[in-house]
């Protein structure tokens, strides 16, 4: 009975996350544009529905009725299955979140996380590397000499850059003890001063990086850079196979924004006045914001100037991090 | 005449030449730059600019159906045939000088004498798939009667549309309720003009 109880509620979390996760990277979609206009002084999407909200709508019914092309020379299956290995991988990540503390409904005590594993950190981590194969798929099975350049720049700053995420977020973890997100956040229990962040803020700094370079997102963008690479790994896709991607990566960006909100930032605990959920709520707003912030005000970078900054300034770094933090521990 | 004003190639002075930074001589330079650069804020300073531009909110978008931005006076777009102020006739007197100026050769006009021994312009076309709206027309009519206008909006269904006559002349409606402006823009009279007008001399 226990059993069936933990699947259903299983289940219905599943449904609920997924649904909100791409609701919300949909929703992302929607600030980006408007955020990016106004620190570029335009307005934005401004026809559909009042101030341009209903534009998500259109893009979405665009997206699904799209034509779905799939090119001459394609590798059939995996061009089908990477946009699908990539928004899966994103999603899956999501599984071992934890967003909000725990509340009652109805005399029913809710963990508003879908699975409580002990080593929750290395599974968000690893399920969204897999994510990695999306690219690296769609690039080498697309005939198309800028997605297969697209998807081995993908690769090599995936794979540089979890190096350094990983190593930079030891420190943390080597402090704390533990791998699990719920004990992460019942760690910095007791206001802004028992942050994380102020113990560790070089891997704060490093960890945030790497996110950036992790979902993709401008000084590291170079995988989609239209002036050099078209779209990248994308240039064939269209349609909801497109979508796909696009929501992956959105996801990936909610994920990474939780994960710094959650180890460095004081997690869903409350923050003076404000309550838990909203104060986890404003942090990852405010964490998303900083994501479209950058795009709109900094250039990206070359990739040989990518990979000289992972290997030759943030692992280092990130090395000289945990030495020192094992230093301070023991 | 002095040619050295001529001669010279340099751009005008307000630019300013950058020969780029000096190399670093060795590699303890190199990393001096390199600190300097790292703790500089630069980046910072980028971020700074278009968050204050957003708080600003000093939007430039002009939502382009609804609204539209005022042409200049010298802007040449489609033409338009005006009448006379006086009598409401057509301006135009038939001379043939746009139709002979007009270099992409698009203008074409049929003129007769009518029963009071006046010209009469019968027939006059633009071929606006070949105008380059150069404004040579313009500036050559002697009564000002083709002038540009200000409709940059000539997206059609056909080529021929607005480019006859009874398309370009002002409609005589729109002249009786006095909406015919006297147009300030290419070709037209200097503000100035009437000072320069002299009388005929009729004693000859």
């Amino acid at each position: 009975m226990i059993e069936t109880a933990l699947i259903i509620e299983t289940v219905v979390k599943a449904v609920v996350v997924l649904s909100v996760v791409a609701a919300m990277g949909a929703f992302a979609t929607f600030i980006e544009r408007k955020v990016l206009a106004f620190m570029q002084r335009r307005l934005g999407p401004m026809h559909v529905g009042p101030y341009g909200l209903l534009q998500l709508a259109a893009d979405g019914i665009k997206l699904f009725t799209k034509e779905d092309i799939i090119p001459q020379n394609t590798i059939k299956p995996i061009f089908i299955i990477a946009p699908v290995v990539a928004a899966a991988s994103a999603f899956v990540a999501v599984a071992a979140v934890p967003y909000f503390p725990e509340f009652t409904v109805f005399g029913y005590t809710v963990h508003p996380i879908i699975s409580d594993i002990n080593v929750g950190l290395l599974f968000v981590m690893g399920a969204a590397s897999v994510g990695m194969y999306g690219p690296l798929l769609a690039g080498l099975s697309s005939a198309n000499k800028w997605s297969l350049i697209g998807g081995a720049r993908a690769v090599i700053q995936l794979l540089s850059f979890e190096v350094v995420s990983g190593l930079s977020i030891l420190g943390p973890v080597m402090m704390m003890g533990t791998l699990s997100l719920i004990d992460m956040n019942d760690y910095q229990i007791g206001g802004v001063s028992h942050w994380l962040i102020w113990k560790q803020p070089l891997a704060f700094v490093l960890f945030a990086i790497a996110g950036f370079a992790e979902t993709n997102r401008t000084p590291f963008d170079l995988i989609e850079f239209e002036a050099e690479v078209v779209s990248g790994y994308a240039t064939e896709y269209s349609g909801m196979r497109w979508g796909l991607f696009f929501i992956g990566e959105y996801a990936n960006m909610i994920t990474i924004s939780v994960l710094v909100s959650i180890i460095f930032l004081g997690g869903y605990n409350d923050l003076w006045f404000i309550p838990g959920a909203l104060a986890m709520l404003l942090k990852v707003s405010l964490w998303i914001f900083l994501f479209l912030w950058v795009r709109a005000a900094w250039p990206h970078i070359r990739p040989d100037q990518l990979m000289w900054f992972c290997w030759k300034v943030l692992m280092p770094l990130s090395l000289i991090n945990v030495l020192i933090t094992g230093i301070v521990l023991v | 005449m002095e040619l050295r004003g001529f001669k010279n190639r340099n751009a005008t002075p307000g630019y300013i030449y950058f020969e780029g930074e000096p190399q670093a001589p060795d590699s303890w330079g190199r990393f001096k730059k390199f600190a300097s650069r790292a703790v500089k804020g630069e980046l910072f300073v980028g971020l700074w600019i278009v968050f204050r531009e957003m708080i600003k909110f000093n939007i430039h978008t002009v939502q382009y159906p609804m609204q539209k931005l005022q042409m200049s006076p010298r802007y040449r777009a489609i033409h338009r045939l005006m009448r006379l102020f006086e009598s409401g006739h057509e301006r135009c007197i038939g001379c043939g000088l746009c139709e002979k100026i007009c270099i992409a050769n698009c203008i074409k006009m049929d003129t007769k004498v009518d029963e009071k021994s006046r010209k009469l312009v019968t027939e006059y076309s633009i071929n606006f798939g070949r105008c380059i709206f150069c404004g040579y027309c313009a500036e050559v009519c002697p009564e000002l009667a083709i002038v540009h206008g200000d409709d940059y909006e000539h997206a059609s269904e056909q080529r021929a549309h607005f480019g006859f006559k009874e398309d370009m002349l002002t409609p005589l409606d729109e002249f009786k309720e006095k909406k015919q402006k006297e147009f300030p823009g290419f070709g037209a009279l200097s503000r100035d003009a009437d000072q320069f007008v002299k009388k005929t001399p009729l004693a000859y």
